[in-house]
């Protein structure tokens, strides 16, 4: 079968640059040292292909530091005033100063359990509703209207009603959160079923499989890239819901946190909030890609 | 090329002997006065017109006709996809009522499951059947060393060439010990060395296997150089204008395409065609 092997794939070493590392002489009797050898040269070769763009990433963040120092350091005025804009070293100091606070882990635990259960929430019923509008004509065609009358209407819109809804700030805080996530987990999970290829579906029906043998086995794992990319989106836009809800009320929460030193005139702590905000939001977005991670090998894996 | 080690091997193989004797019996396919259309009043269709056709268990069938002509429509009909409207598709004398594991069907491609290795592929018709883990994974090892694929066994489809993941899905196919395997053009989108090597392996599968296949082809010499039996199918609507017996000897190898019987066998299917094409041709001109 000579003529069928597949082509060799192009290595990383073979991307690399040509840098030997420096070994000491004489290293060549131990296959220790070879591994080695082979791992520094991976580690040159990732370098030489991400150094250039870390160091100009890192050359334009930390220009963009430096003006923002100077802009605070000569009150810059015009237009954009940067008269009441904390200097960059006064935030760090401040953020030194929460993290030594134990209320700044609270406001952080307030937040991550809110978006625990708004977005464990708005999976369960998000799939199982976009599993359901892909396959079922009648739950398409009930359910839709909603989600095209409700989608357009941001987080913040909700809050008053929200407010009058629930019987706590805290379940109105989560229900802004849960619905934020809602409608990309609904609607990347119904075009991911719907994408499902009939001849897969065929071929598990010369098979011998059952309905639910095909949905378990086919129509799932098929669906399950653009499930992943929905609940990642769905991730994003619940913090940024989040975010809306605990500004507005609530008095705990990162957002609160935020807006609570701008009413107390602490203006390092906006900073500081801002830049946790950030973090949190990639974080969990990330740890959202990672658990997807196991179950798409198959799509990284190409020939 | 093809190993003849691997060929012999096949042919000894405990499975492929049981399924030798048992096929002397098993995958008789009849085709009662069978046709079949889509869409109904002004916009109907006939893709097959009355056909009625008996193909003998063991037997290798090619159906051989120009795209478009129904002759996917009828695979798809014996395979239980497609309903025929009037008349009956009958399996060893059982009627076809929808798609089973009795009836492999292998397709043109892109039906491996890409979330699955290629173990999971094969094993996917024992697994649905419920056997047991290492039952499905014996089963799997079989096919896999039957199809010389044993090294790729934790490999996704995507990372075989298209002549190994058609492999895997005649592997996978006869991983549930089918009586009759359906083809749907299975090497047309393979490129021409790797065709012929395919071709030759499915014959020693075949031989050893002795399953009725029914083999869908718009290729003269891949119909000829495989069966028994070539139906030549006309277009619009579809019906079997010929039906040529094949006797040439077996085990065939590819030089048997020079020999002046298979030329002469060509030779006739090429005119029944062409027949068809111009008449085609002409209805389109007024």
């Amino acid at each position: 079968m000579g003529a069928m092997q597949t082509k060799p794939k192009a290595t990383p070493e073979a991307v690399a640059p040509a840098v030997p590392p420096q070994g000491p002489p004489g290293a060549a009797e131990a296959p220790a040292a070879a591994r080695d050898k082979g791992r520094a040269e991976r580690a040159f070769a990732l370098l030489g292909r991400v150094g250039p763009d870390l160091a100009v990433g890192l050359v334009a963040l930390l220009s963009g530091l430096l003006l923002w120092h100077l802009a605070t350091l000569y009150n810059f005025n015009y237009v954009i005033n940067f008269q009441n804009v904390p200097s960059p070293l006064r935030v760090f100091d401040a953020f030194l100063t929460q993290l030594a606070d134990e209320e700044f882990y609270i406001h952080i635990l307030v937040s991550l359990r809110r978006i625990l259960i708004g977005y464990v929430l708005a999976v369960i019923l998000g799939v199982a509703a976009g599993v359901a509008m892909a396959r079922s004509r009648f739950a398409r065609a009930f359910i839709y209207p909603y989600i095209e009358i409700l989608r357009p209407i941001p987080a913040v819109a909700w809050i008053p009603l929200a407010i009058l809804m629930w019987p706590s700030e805290e379940s109105s805080i989560v229900y802004i959160t849960f619905l934020g996530a809602l409608f990309p987990i609904v609607l990347n999970t119904m075009h991911g079923v719907e994408q499902t290829s009939e001849v897969l579906v065929r071929a598990a029906k010369s098979l011998g499989a059952s309905r639910l043998q095909i949905f378990r086995h086919v129509i799932l794992p098929g669906a399950l890239p653009s499930i992943s990319a929905g609940l990642a989106i769905g991730m994003g836009v619940s913090w940024f819901s989040l975010l809306a809800g605990e500004i507005i009320s609530g008095q705990y929460g990162i957002g609160y946190f935020t807006w609570n030193a701008y009413s107390l005139i602490n203006y390092p702590d906006i900073v500081v909030g801002m830049l946790m905000i950030g973090a949190l939001g990639t974080l969990c977005t990330y740890l959202v890609r990672v658990a997807m991670r196991p179950l798409l090998v198959w799509q990284r894996r190409t020939r | 090329m093809m190993e003849s080690s691997h060929i012999v091997a096949l042919n000894a193989h405990p499975i492929a002997r049981k399924r030798r004797i048992e096929a002397s019996s098993c995958g008789r396919i009849e085709i009662d006065n069978v046709t079949i259309t889509f869409g109904r009043g002004a916009a109907a269709h006939q893709a097959v017109s009355t056909t009625s056709l008996s193909i003998a268990p063991g037997e290798f069938i090619c159906i051989l006709g120009p795209s478009g002509c129904g002759k996917s429509t009828l695979l798809n009909a014996i395979a239980g996809y497609v309903e025929p409207t009037t008349g009956a598709v009958t399996v060893d004398g059982e009627r076809v009522t929808g798609p089973g594991p009795d009836r492999g069907m292998v397709f043109q491609q892109y039906s491996l499951f890409p979330w699955k290795t290629i173990r999971e592929n094969i094993a996917f018709g024992p697994m649905v059947a419920g056997h047991s883990r290492d039952e499905c994974s014996a089963t799997a090892n079989t096919f896999l060393e039957m199809v010389g694929l044993s090294k790729f066994a934790s490999k996704y489809p995507s990372e075989l060439s298209g002549g190994m993941q058609q492999r895997v899905g005649i592997a996978r196919a006869l991983a549930n010990y089918p009586t009759v395997l359906l083809m749907d053009e299975p090497f047309g989108a393979l490129d021409a060395q790797t065709r012929l090597m395919m071709q030759e392996h499915l014959l020693a599968i075949w031989n050893a296997f002795k399953v009725t296949v029914v083999f869908v082809t718009h290729d003269v010499d891949e119909a000829i150089f495989l069966a028994d039996r070539v139906l030549v199918m006309s277009a619009s609507p579809g019906a079997i204008m010929a039906d040529l017996p094949v006797p040439l000897p077996r085990p065939r190898d590819p030089d048997i395409a020079t020999t002046a019987d298979f030329m002469q066998l060509k030779k006739k299917c090429l005119e029944h065609i062409r027949a068809e094409s111009l008449k085609a041709f002409e209805q389109q001109n007024h």
